[in-house]
């Protein structure tokens, strides 16, 4: 059980500003329902820019839902300005805290507002910019800098609690430690870290499997009375099932991983494994 | 603190209801008969004979035999005994058998066997269907010659599915190899019969019906290789150390009294207090959806995803009428992705977060069923109002 403030639990049980405005000023909507928690937010201006309404729809759990609420009371009244400057910490301290596990829910309202506010700028959302880190949330470098930054995160795991990087698969974490050593010493070495090699989300990996899978894979096992068919993608892992023709052919294996496999890796990601569903 | 009496408990599967025939039987143990059952004197020697007695009735109810019964202090230890036992005792077997359902007790240990014990290892984790059901002759194909041991889990404690662990001891037998069932949630659910069957090591915990937490069993067939986990003394005739925790094993071994008589009631009354739940809330919130096998399941399980919301602000409304149950929604699980059980079946993502788990037990009664179906609709239909991701035409 979390140990919710009164505040929280007042917001949730009963939010403010529940719904969506019509022809807002501003749109942010960010999340998914993948992640498990989403936000919309939206908002009106008058004519000398201060934030006159504020409305949320939130897909997601207590302190998600007690944060959105929150917020919109705090923005109610503020211009874009001052509203820019609301961190997660503000609309954590507002609801007497959150259970440390759930301070991404606080940083999910301040990133819907931040995307807001640029919608309405006509501006890009910075912290989208970066480079995907965890794959299994979409977080990207600069999100993460950004919360060991503001929020003074010393370990691996705050930056989970934060920004749920690293709460998946667990593959980012060595990742997450060189940027969070890197960030704590105002490193020079941040410029080098990024310069990896695109990451995926797990989602995108899906899509482009399939994809691949359909335009390059398939016809060439279909010609001898075989298909394919995508189980799985756990990080890098990949489980197929082979169907018709195939689950017969002694060759199968062989068609796995010098097919199927070098065919992926090609169009795909070259660090996937191509596994059969057993 | 909350009375239980206010309490409307849908959460069985988590944990049960100390029975109060089980606690009578308990405080004496814990008040006046505090003798070492390993001690020389009459006063010790007294409290042996409850220890016997209890065996006794826990080896009843599983069709096994006394000496076969080694008791442990939860299911994961009994899990544990079992898996390393296999492995130790065939150090040339480095494969293991287990499914992608498990229980975590299983899961993450066979996910961590390499770190554990120094020594690589291969795991087939078997996957389901949408159902939640297993492929046989997958598992066939999967048995091999360097197989220590195969762990299948009796019922699964989200779903309530049941796997044919009767036909899936036999294959294993057959091949010789060695069968781990994890049977936490069956026993006392299901009838058990373990004379008429290959399985060799087998897991129950207290809790989970009716008995005191912190006890649990392993049953080991007569015959079967074993290297215990916990080494000390000579308690459970050198197959586990320690002192042995005598009240709660009296307390199971009446719990296990009380669960053969209650089984038939189980499989009726619960269990139509179950389909008239289940079919209550399908029928009245739309866009819900039942995980796991229609029929091949625990008769006290219903796992109902409610599409579009999260789990545990359902909880959190929930909680406010005082009703318990639970969510293999992210937020739940203290991890951030939602119930590994919902993910293998093929649960999509805006049904994984918003399934909740209703278990019941012999102590629920009509009133609490109605009082549910009541609560549950308005408490959806508000998150949904709240839902990105809800359209009210879809």
């Amino acid at each position: 059980m979390w140990e919710y403030t009164n505040k929280v639990q007042q917001h949730f049980l009963h939010p403010k500003n529940v719904g969506e405005i019509e022809n807002p000023d501003g749109t942010g909507d960010v999340g998914s329902l993948a992640c498990g928690d989403a936000l919309k937010l939206t908002f009106k201006l008058d004519e000398k820019g201060v934030i006159t309404d504020a409305k949320f729809k939130t897909f997601g759990c207590a302190s998600a839902i007690a944060s959105s609420s929150v917020l919109t009371e705090m923005i109610i009244g503020m211009n874009l300005d001052e509203a820019a400057k609301v961190t997660n910490e503000d609309i954590a301290n507002r609801l007497g805290g959150l259970p440390k596990e759930k301070m991404h829910c606080s940083v999910m309202g301040r990133e819907a507002l931040e995307a807001a506010i640029a919608n309405y700028r006509g501006l890009k959302i910075p912290m989208a910019e970066g480079e995907v880190v965890c794959e299994c949330f979409g977080v990207t470098d600069l999100e993460v800098i950004r919360a060991i930054k503001e929020s003074s995160l010393r370990s691996v795991e705050e930056i989970t609690n934060f920004t749920k990087a690293g709460g998946g698969c667990g593959k980012c974490i060595d990742r997450l430690r060189e940027i969070l050593v890197a960030t704590v010493h105002q490193g020079a070495d941040i410029k080098k870290v990024v310069e990896k090699p695109k990451r995926m989300t797990t989602l995108q990996k899906i899509k482009k499997i399939e994809e691949a899978l359909e335009r390059e894979i398939r016809p060439g096992l279909r010609k001898d009375g075989g298909d394919i068919e995508l189980v799985d993608v756990d990080g890098d892992f990949v489980t197929v099932s082979l169907r018709g023709a195939c689950t017969s052919c002694a060759k199968s294996q062989t068609t796995l991983k010098e097919y199927v496999e070098k065919k992926l890796r090609e169009l795909v990601l070259d660090s996937l494994i191509v596994e059969e569903s057993k | 603190m909350m009375r239980p009496e206010n309490v409307v408990y849908m959460d069985n599967n988590a944990t049960t209801r100390v029975a109060p025939e089980v606690l009578e039987v308990m405080l004496p143990y814990l008040q006046d008969y505090y003798g070492n059952p390993s001690s020389m004197h009459r006063f010790g020697g007294q409290v042996e004979a409850a220890v016997t007695e209890a065996r006794k009735k826990v080896a009843t109810l599983l069709g096994a035999d006394p000496e076969e019964i080694v008791f442990t202090s939860c299911g994961t230890e009994s899990d544990s005994t079992a898996i390393f036992s296999a492995l130790q005792s065939f150090p040339d077997k480095r494969h293991i058998v287990t499914t992608r359902v498990e229980h975590p007790a299983v899961k993450n240990l066979c996910e961590n066997l390499d770190t554990l014990t120094g020594h690589k290892h291969r795991v087939t984790r078997l996957m389901v269907d949408a159902d939640g059901m297993l492929d046989l002759q997958k598992y066939e194909e999967a048995l091999a010659d360097d197989t220590a041991i195969v762990s299948v889990m009796w019922a699964n404690n989200e779903t309530g599915v049941i796997f044919p662990i009767e036909e899936m001891a036999r294959m294993a037998r057959a091949r010789g190899i060695l069968f781990h069932t994890d049977a936490v949630q069956a026993v006392g659910k299901i009838p058990i019969n373990l004379k008429e069957l290959d399985v060799d090591f087998l897991s129950l915990s207290g809790h989970k019906l009716h008995g005191p937490k912190g006890v649990g069993v392993l049953y080991v067939r007569r015959g079967t290789p074993f290297v215990p986990f916990l080494v000390g003394g000579h308690q459970e005739k050198g197959r586990r150390g320690g002192t042995e925790n005598v009240a709660s094993i009296v307390g199971l071994g009446r719990a296990c009294e009380l669960a053969a008589v209650n089984m038939a009631e189980e499989n009726s009354r619960v269990k139509a207090l179950r389909d008239k739940l289940e079919q209550g809330l399908l029928a009245s919130i739309p866009h819900s959806i039942l995980n796991g096998h229609k029929t091949d399941r625990l008769p006290n399980t219903s796992n109902i995803s409610f599409e579009y919301v999260e789990g545990e602000a359902i909880l959190l409304h929930m909680d406010q009428y005082n009703i318990c149950a639970s969510s293999g929604s992210a937020c739940t699980s203290g991890s951030l992705e939602p119930s590994h059980v919902l993910r293998a079946m093929g649960v999509p993502f805006t049904a994984a977060h918003g399934s909740i788990r209703y278990s019941l037990s012999i102590y629920n009664t009509e009133e609490e069923i109605d009082f549910v179906m009541e609560k549950m609709p308005p408490i959806i239909a508000g998150l949904r109002q709240m839902s990105p991701f809800w359209k009210a035409d879809a």
